[in-house]
């Protein structure tokens, strides 16, 4: 098969409002910063992919406000919905394809200028669930309690994710909510849904993300080192929580052996270097390291208490500080992806981890995990 | 930021989108909440092939792709499979619930997956994940979801 790889990446500081900034600004500066950081001029990008949520932009068709400024005018430009992962993963199809060679994804997303519980609220089945008022941090609540009954992790085990992520957004300048705290703050900090507390989800943010997959025939032919793309799956659970085991996460699991199939990854606890992951609650990271086989069912949290998820641990997870320290939801994972592609180039500054070689870039879409997009990315191709 | 838009204010646009959406339910949700409504009786569709009972009712078995091809009688109890409990009053909470509000992941008996939905008459601190429940019809049925106010414990 052809390979591809990503050649440039730009991102926006993650911020609780960008009040100077619109839509389109906020994506004008992630994509001249990956241009910049792969060489390129507008005129060498042969596509765009925006990533957009009309429901959280509040219009319809949200990719026209950001067509301008990610250089559409007169190309093929396309929106896919999710966290950016998804975005992507077409972006490299339609590098893959034959049909183009440079292709720009954005993800946008700014929680600020919305009311999250009630666009979340609007995820449910409209006839049977949306009256009973449920939201993304009542749903994840309901995860979390399955999850907890069934392996026995206490909201205190899974506050540490907490205490780590914002401790490593002190060494990352784009991070929203930098922050030196302990699994006493977490755990005095205000509940919000039973076993969720405040330091347990992630933030409101706003913030842009930029990358650019370029085919193999011209992923050289630029200033950057590409990296590249060795695997990357997708895969989707049942959209009602009642026919999924919550406490579990099939769709990720899936997803992450397709990937490591694809990317000749035998052993993943062996050959991955380092995972950015969508933590938007804590204890999402510890269910999502054992659902991609990174550690048994029901013990990530030992590990991560050994300090093997640290920044210089065995194997560091959300070194940038994750989506706890900044989520802006429809660019997240996009966010992943670029935070990975920094840490293999050696450009990731302060929180650089130090043996870059492999990295795990993963994507959500949908309540509780419904959909899960894995990425394995590659210093050598 | 260019010298230009130095010591700008930034001007905020309030805004509202007010769309009203009226959801035909479809022939199968319509056949469920009609028998909640006039007869306080929770029913599921059935796959004919692998015999599983879906609940919320839906069309088609997602495992099978199968139309499901008959109907069965549930139970108005079941276990709780798990839960939620709200502290914040977010947003998202209708006008008449006020916080705590409990949400219960419910497996009726007789069905195979589980029903979202309220759980009440209980104290928040004390429900368990295999918690027997029932349900209580709202007295006021006018052919949906609420037509069962919620599930209470089974004493």
């Amino acid at each position: 098969m052809d390979r591809t790889a990503i050649i440039g990446v730009g991102m926006t500081t993650i911020e609780a409002e960008k009040r100077r900034e619109t839509f389109a600004d906020m994506t004008w500066e992630a994509v001249n910063k990956a241009l910049s950081d792969a060489g390129m001029t507008i005129a060498d990008i042969d596509n765009v992919v925006t990533t957009s949520s009309d429901f959280w932009d509040g219009r319809t068709i949200s990719l026209m406000a950001v067509g301008d400024v990610s250089g559409a005018a007169e190309k093929n430009v396309s929106c896919v919905e999710g966290d950016g992962t998804y975005g992507a993963f077409y972006a490299n199809a339609r590098a893959l394809s034959g049909s183009y060679k440079t292709t720009l994804v954005t993800g946008h997303s700014k929680g600020s200028q919305c009311v999250s519980s009630l666009i979340t609220n609007a995820a449910f089945d409209p006839i049977y669930e949306r009256v009973l008022g449920m939201d993304m941090i009542t749903a994840s609540a309901m995860q979390a309690n399955a999850y907890m009954n069934r392996t026995g992790v206490k909201p205190e085990d899974a506050a540490l994710v907490s205490v780590k992520n914002h401790g490593n957004a002190l060494k990352n300048p784009m991070a929203q909510l930098p922050m030196n705290i302990t699994v006493d703050d977490v755990m005095a900090s205000e509940m919000i849904a039973d076993p969720l507390r405040k330091l347990d989800c992630s933030p409101v943010s706003d913030g842009c993300c930029a990358v650019i997959i370029a085919h193999e025939s011209v992923a050289t032919k630029f200033k950057q080192k590409p990296i590249w793309i060795r695997g990357l799956a997708f895969c989707t659970d049942s959209f009602f929580f009642g026919d999924r085991d919550l406490a579990r996460s099939k769709a990720l699991t899936e997803a992450a052996k397709k990937a490591y199939a694809m990317a000749g990854i035998k052993d993943p606890r062996k050959e991955i270097d380092l995972v950015e992951l969508y933590d938007a609650f804590s204890y999402q990271e510890l269910l999502w390291l054992e659902e991609m086989g990174l550690a048994d069912y029901g013990k990530a949290a030992a590990r991560l208490k050994a300090g093997e998820f640290n920044l210089d641990g065995a194997l560091p997870v959300n070194p940038s500080g994750g989506l706890l320290s900044g989520h802006p939801v429809i660019a997240a994972g996009l966010y992943r992806i670029a935070e990975i592609v920094l840490q293999l180039r050696g450009d990731a500054g302060a929180h650089q981890v130090k043996k870059a070689k492999t990295g795990l870039a993963h994507g959500v879409n949908g309540l509780c995990g419904q959909s899960h997009c894995v990425w394995i990315l590659d210093k050598e191709k | 930021m260019s010298e230009i838009f130095k010591g700008i204010e930034p001007m905020v646009h309030n805004s509202k989108i007010s769309v009203p959406y009226s959801w035909w339910a479809g022939d199968t949700a319509s056949k469920f909440f009609i028998s909640l409504r006039d007869a306080r009786k929770i029913i599921a569709p059935r796959c004919g092939k692998c015999g599983k009972v879906f609940m919320p009712p839906r069309k088609v078995c997602p495992t099978c792709f199968t139309e499901n091809t008959d109907w069965v009688d549930v139970s108005d109890e079941g276990t709780v499979v798990s839960y939620s409990v709200s502290r914040r009053q977010l947003e998202a909470i209708p006008g008449d619930k006020k916080v705590p509000v409990i949400w219960g992941l419910i497996k009726l008996d007789g069905a195979d997956t589980a029903l979202l939905h309220y759980l009440d008459e209980v104290d928040p601190g004390s429900v368990t994940i295999g918690m027997r429940v029932k349900a209580v019809f709202a007295e006021s049925r006018t052919g949906g979801i609420r037509d069962i106010s919620h599930f209470k414990p089974v004493k």
